[in-house]
């Protein structure tokens, strides 16, 4: 696959024209921070972002989607997005999470849903150029990627290298007029980027291998950190819902005006709601704060993992760290906790 | 909304396909008995011991495991308590109405191969028969490739019972050994009274070797256990049924997780042995 140059104001007509043929979406600014939007411009592209609000992942499993739709007596029937976009900007971490979430959707039962969006995307990453105030990529091991996007850019000063990593990609590096073949001092720069992404997209340092977390938690059920950290626990769920690995929803009727047609939809669900376990009659298998925060750790660190080998289902993108108002979310700091405490073995 | 060619040929696993409601009975004041019916050109295939996930459109899907036994052809039941939303709109379904079905789901059925030759015993707290009466039909059904056969039953009180008809029959039969317990009993009651735990000692099939099907309340659980482990049942022979929100029935939505497990798919019924890594399992 081929690795082009693309100076930054070729690279500013190349979207331009992607924008008038196809939905681009678009790392842009909001405020004083990022979001993934509908690109108008490419002069609105913020590829020096730190981290978006919302991970991409919405793009592929939205807060409220329309699975099947109904006419009571008259059966269901399935409804699907199947509009093409492409979504740039997407940081590595990012991307390490939406190739797990390719594994969870196509595992035991394929979720069509899911990949009629995924399929229909074009996915250009990007490497991250400005690291965020609470990102720990590095200790996750996901502050470069290796595969999953089709086309990959790396800041390089004055150009952009973009590599094409599938049929896709190439197909759409086909499309940038005036780019060049990339030399070999040209990748020795982008080598020296994810060099420097490798050691610096570190705020929090993990104090183990981030391999050696199933086994840790394996250790860890009844640790006194976990009632610690839930006491200050207002089980709002954001951690849940701006992380980019997260996916557990709710399926819920909707019915029309009519009384006759409807729609049957998913919408986001986090573990860490309060009733999120629970049953009809009222019984809640998770009722405990504690339970609920630990279950969130877990899932990251151990159940996840053993589910899609060996992977760990945090990329350290530092969201929580952010959305959390009492500030326990932060994974590395429980993870660390309980290193110091139960050493490693 | 147009939906490409592509995704048109998709498998949904989400789309509910259509069977009619032929049978309802009501049991009980809160368990309603309904059988369904589906067109042989579409056969419905399942395991003792899997679930369906029924719809009633407008309300919603609940997860509900099928009663009867896959030897019987053409048609499956299922019990329904009334006790949410979609279990109470299933209680005023009419006879000829179309239900939505999703499933057969789990992976984690009966054992049927794994039982046969061996003596089986079945533990049931009240509505914790219904998923287990699919299992003890298709031993009625197979009788000679299976060893011992028993079943006990604890029920809260008189009025709660159901399947008397078919509980009567098996106390009748030579190859299935039937007893039953209530907690509270007045005076029409001659049987057992007690817990189901009082009839545990009773079993005459040999535990240790015998399989042993556990399903009631999550507060049964625990002292069935207890009582198992003190008759020294290896917890290989163990299998427990478990019930969790199990919202899409395909081990995506994450209600159901049980620590590692997910009961939509890694069950419903469970070995023992395999739930001592997940404390939250009861």
């Amino acid at each position: 696959m081929s690795i082009k140059k693309l100076k930054k104001d070729i690279f500013v007509h190349f979207i331009d024209n992607l924008i008038r043929t196809v939905k681009v979406i678009g790392v842009q600014a909001k405020g004083e921070r990022f979001d993934y939007g509908l690109l108008a411009s490419a002069k609105d592209l913020r590829l020096d972002y730190d981290v978006t609000l919302q991970p991409p992942k919405k793009y592929f499993l939205p807060p409220v989607e329309t699975l099947v739709t109904y006419e009571v007596g008259d059966g269901y029937s399935s409804q699907y997005d199947c509009e093409q976009f492409v979504l740039i900007g997407v940081h590595p971490y990012d991307m390490v999470a939406i190739n797990q979430l390719d594994e969870l959707f196509r595992q035991d039962n394929v979720d069509s849903h899911y990949f009629a969006r995924r399929d229909n995307a074009t996915i250009v990453a990007c490497d991250v150029v400005n690291p965020s105030k609470n990102v720990f990529a590095s200790s996750m091991g996901t502050a470069t990627v290796k595969n999953g996007y089709d086309v990959l850019l790396t800041d390089i000063g004055d150009s952009y290298l973009a590599e094409a990593a599938t049929e896709k990609g190439e197909n759409l590096l086909a499309k940038a007029a005036g780019a060049e073949e990339a030399n070999k001092e040209d990748l020795n720069k982008r080598q020296q980027v994810w060099d420097k992404n490798e050691a610096g997209l570190n705020k929090h340092q993990l104090q183990c291998k981030v391999t050696d977390l199933p086994r840790l938690l394996g250790r860890a059920y009844n640790h006194p950190v976990w009632e610690e950290k839930a006491k200050t626990c207002f089980n709002c769920g954001s951690c849940n819902m701006v992380c980019p690995t997260c996916y557990c929803f709710d399926i819920q009727d909707d019915v029309g005006w009519d009384f006759i047609t409807g729609k049957r939809q998913r919408a986001w669900d986090g573990c860490l709601l309060d009733g999120f376990t629970k049953v009809a009659g009222g019984h809640e298998f998770r009722k405990k704060r504690a339970d609920r925060f630990r279950h969130r750790l877990y899932r990251k660190g151990k159940y996840v993992p053993e589910k899609i080998g060996g992977q760990i289902a945090c990329v350290g993108c530092g969201r929580c760290i952010d959305a959390c108002l009492p500030d326990i979310a932060n994974p590395v700091n429980v993870y660390n906790r309980l290193v110091a405490d139960l050493g490693v073995k | 909304m147009a939906i490409c060619q592509r995704c048109a040929a998709e498998k949904d696993i989400y789309l509910p396909r259509l069977v009619t409601l032929e049978k309802k009975r009501l049991m009980n004041p809160t368990e309603m008995y309904i059988r369904l019916s589906f067109d042989e050109s579409e056969p419905f295939d399942f395991i003792p011991g899997q679930f369906v996930e029924v719809s009633v459109a407008g309300i919603g899907e609940a997860p509900i495991t099928v009663s009867s036994s896959p030897t019987q052809k053409g048609y499956f039941e299922l019990v329904v308590r009334r006790i949410g939303n979609v279990t109470n709109a299933i209680h005023r379904l009419r006879i000829g109405d179309k239900v939505g079905i999703r499933g057969p789901f789990g992976q984690g059925t009966y054992p049927t191969e794994e039982a046969k030759g061996r003596n089986i015993v079945f533990i049931c707290g009240g509505i914790g028969l219904v998923p287990q009466r699919s299992f003890v039909n298709y031993i009625l059904d197979n009788r000679a490739d299976y060893g011992e056969l028993t079943v006990i039953l604890g029920t809260k009180c008189m009025a709660q019972r159901f399947f008397h008809s078919e509980l009567d029959a098996w106390s009748h039969r030579n190859d299935i050994k039937f007893m039953e317990t209530v907690d509270e009993a007045n005076d029409c009651w001659l049987g057992n009274v007690g817990v189901v735990t009082t009839l545990i000692p009773k079993i005459e099939a040999e535990l240790r070797s015998a399989l042993v099907f556990i399903c009631g309340p999550p507060i049964m659980y625990k002292f069935v256990l207890l009582a198992l482990n003190e008759a020294k049942v290896p917890h290989e022979n163990i299998f427990l049924n478990l019930e969790r929100k199990m919202k899409c029935g395909a081990g995506k939505c994450g209600h159901c997780q049980i620590n590692n497990f997910y009961v939509c798919i890694d069950g419903p019924v469970f070995r023992f042995s395999d739930l001592s890594i997940a404390p939250e399992a009861i």
